[in-house]
């Protein structure tokens, strides 16, 4: 049994020309239809087991919060079915139904019972919102006199203060200071490991790849790909690149991961290794060694101005470091079809153990997002390990010297 | 209601009594005066109306001859009028009003009608409460058959509400609906005797009156409390019909286009 079961979901909205087509359509159910049906959603099918959090992202317009809604209950599909096991708790826009002249208090009773809670339990949970919202006395003060960071406080505790089997969450996340976005995503997160479902919508890649274990891309109304959250997330930021002539390729490696290459192809990548000091292509490596990245190139077109990038990544996706000739100022002037151009970059691997990958980009200047003759996701994949060292926690290797004194307490002198 | 809405809108009887309870509130929580209002602005009219019809135009209700008569026939009118126009005029633009929170929020939809009937009902009560103490008190009180008014009421309530969604259903789509309405409740109000008698319509347009569910209603009460000699409290079962199939109308049109509805707003 899943928690969330998505079957070939539809959703159209009618378009009419005038009022007086709407009016016919109502009267003369049996002649043609007198609208155009504008799809934003169209075949999608997806599953979420209980427990499991899901994201989804895609630019705007994809079609993302029309899907949130239809699985919150707000709208109603036009083909397809949702199934929903589980009580459902949504977050699609943080403070709807607060009223300005009450106060937070007054407010909190109303928001709780708008979800279906009993008035009971949410006094009994007031000192918790309370506590959660960190907005002090104003809790007995009317809403108008609220900041607006307050409010979203304020409504993220009420909407959140039981949990729930099922969260929806739209964006919800990316309101307030940085400080209680990270506390909101925290108790996110606890109630994941509690065994909370979640399906989240947010474009914040951090948001999406720290709490989820899959996503769904969406494109066009359409379900473009689904996978682990960081594939998706790379697919979707070669996506965001895209430009005519672009192509993107998924390539399946050995160990089950995707390679994602987007780019209108004048270079490419054709070998990146990781070389130690003897010389040897290595993918394990001991912290704190030197190492040389290599990266080969084979130019495919003339191209005017070429600059080179890489970027490690942690098994989250985050990244960890990331420069490009460009920055260094070093970018390669007319390349000629058939040219290959060998980088080598020289760095002692200060990183913490774990897996990390490389990803490499061609583009004109700085960003890809200019002129991008290839990006490519997961190049290399290599593997920190500590032997060498005591074993420590993080991504940086930021070796301390280190030492220590003691102190004996003070004796109490002889008087 | 099948049972199925009446189930859902028990669970959230909680947000249904809170929203009343606010609403109440909202509306006289920052006025001096507060609930005073609710009374002052019928009294006025009743004020208005008494002196202008009864004192100027010397009206008079054929059989009656008492002053006070007709107070008591303009209140059983007008009190109820406000009722049922204050039920259809908010429900007409309630979905339109709650627009974010339909949109944003998965709460059973029947709440809002409801809300806004109980919403009205005790205004009503409050209003008409004070109206029967006042008929105890100067010797007016029609005895046990004042208890018929019940019956009436729920039927007219229910009759309202139903006019209201239908209207709100279709002022979602069709914005012109609710102005339009507006105006047709102005006219409606002259076209049911509520501040006149029957009796001086001329035959000729009588008939007008007669195809107007709302003389029927309020026929009713007057009938009851002022004990007119009419007949319409024989004829009402018309009424009964035209609101059975207002409730059956309201349905089909609220289950249909609700979906749609929420993409409209």
């Amino acid at each position: 049994m899943s928690s969330i079961r998505v079957i070939n979901l539809g959703k159209a909205y009618k378009q009419y020309s005038s009022n007086l087509d709407r009016l016919l359509d109502w009267m003369l159910p049996n002649s043609p239809p007198r609208h155009k049906l504008k799809w934003a959603l169209s075949n999608i099918s997806f599953e979420v087991s209980p427990g499991e959090s899901v994201g989804i992202v895609g630019a705007n317009g994809a079609g993302k919060s029309t899907l949130l809604k239809i699985v919150t209950g707000t709208t109603r599909a036009t083909t397809g079915t949702v199934e929903i096991n589980g009580r459902v708790a949504a977050l699609l826009e943080l403070g709807t139904g607060f009223h300005p002249e009450f106060t937070g208090r007054q407010n909190v009773l109303m928001a709780g019972q708008l979800m279906g809670i009993d008035l009971d339990e949410i006094i009994a949970l007031m000192p918790e919102i309370e506590a959660f919202a960190e907005i002090g006395g104003y809790l007995d003060q009317p809403l108008r006199t609220y900041s607006s960071g307050m409010q979203m406080r304020l409504a993220f505790s009420v909407a959140t203060a039981k949990r729930p089997e099922i969260l929806i969450v739209d964006e919800a996340l990316s309101v307030g200071d940085a400080y209680f976005q990270h506390k909101s995503l925290d108790r996110i997160r606890q109630f994941r490991k509690e065994g909370t479902t979640l399906l989240i919508v947010s474009h914040d890649r951090y948001a999406i790849q720290s709490v989820c274990d899959r996503a769904i891309l969406l494109s066009d109304g359409q379900l473009e790909w689904q996978g682990l959250a960081e594939e998706v997330m790379d697919y979707y930021h070669a996506m965001l690149a895209q430009r005519e002539n672009q192509i993107i390729k998924h390539v399946r490696h050995a160990d089950g991961r995707f390679e994602t290459v987007s780019g209108t192809g004048e270079a490419t990548v054709i070998d990146i290794a990781l070389i130690d000091a003897e010389g040897h292509r290595t993918e394990v490596i001991e912290v704190g060694t030197e190492v040389t990245l290599a990266v080969k190139i084979a130019v495919k077109a003339p191209i005017q101005r070429l600059v080179m990038g890489y970027m490690i990544k942690d098994r989250l996706g985050q990244s960890v470091y990331g420069i490009n000739t460009h920055r260094m100022d070093i970018p390669v002037i007319d390349a000629m079809p058939g040219e290959e151009i060998t980088y080598r970059f020289a760095f002692p691997m200060n990183i913490g153990k774990g897996h990390y990958s490389i990803s490499t980009s061609l583009s004109r200047y700085d960003s890809h997002l200019d002129m991008n003759y290839e990006w490519r996701d997961y190049g290399l994949i290599f593997h920190i390990i500590n032997t060498k060292y005591a074993d420590f926690v993080g991504c940086a290797w930021l070796e301390p010297k280190f030492s220590f004194e003691r102190q004996a307490p003070a004796l109490p002198s002889p008087e | 209601m099948p049972a199925g809405l009446v189930r859902s809108a028990w669970a959230y009887r909680g947000f249904i009594t809170g929203s009343v309870k606010r609403e109440f509130q909202s509306r006289y929580q920052r006025s001096a005066l507060g609930a005073v209002w609710i009374v002052i602005y019928p009294l006025v009219m009743m004020f208005i109306y008494t002196l202008v019809f009864s004192k100027l135009m010397k009206a008079k209700l054929p059989g009656l001859d008492s002053e006070m008569a007709y107070s008591i026939y303009l209140c059983a009118g007008m009190l109820t009028w406000n009722m049922f126009s204050e039920i259809v005029s908010r429900s007409m633009t309630m979905f339109l009003e709650n627009a974010n929170m339909l949109k944003k929020l998965s709460f059973p939809r029947i709440c809002l009608p409801i809300i806004v009937t109980l919403s009205a009902c005790i205004n009503f009560s409050i209003i008409f409460g004070m109206f029967t103490v006042f008929l105890i008190l100067s010797g007016n009180f029609p005895g046990l058959i004042y208890f018929a008014i019940l019956p009436v009421l729920i039927v007219h309530i229910v009759f309202s509400v139903s006019l209201g969604i239908i209207l709100d259903v279709l002022n979602v789509f069709f914005r012109d609906v609710g102005q339009f309405f507006a105006i047709v409740l102005q006219f409606w109000f002259w076209l049911t005797p509520i501040v006149y008698p029957i009796s001086v319509v001329p035959e000729s347009l009588r008939f007008l009156i007669m195809f107007n569910p709302m003389t029927y209603f309020v026929g009713a009460y007057q009938s009851i409390l002022v004990n007119t000699p009419w007949p319409y409290l024989a004829n009402f079962l018309p009424v009964l019909l035209i609101t059975i199939a207002m409730v059956m109308i309201g349905r089909v049109l609220f289950r249909r286009r609700m979906g749609e509805m929420v993409d409209e707003l």
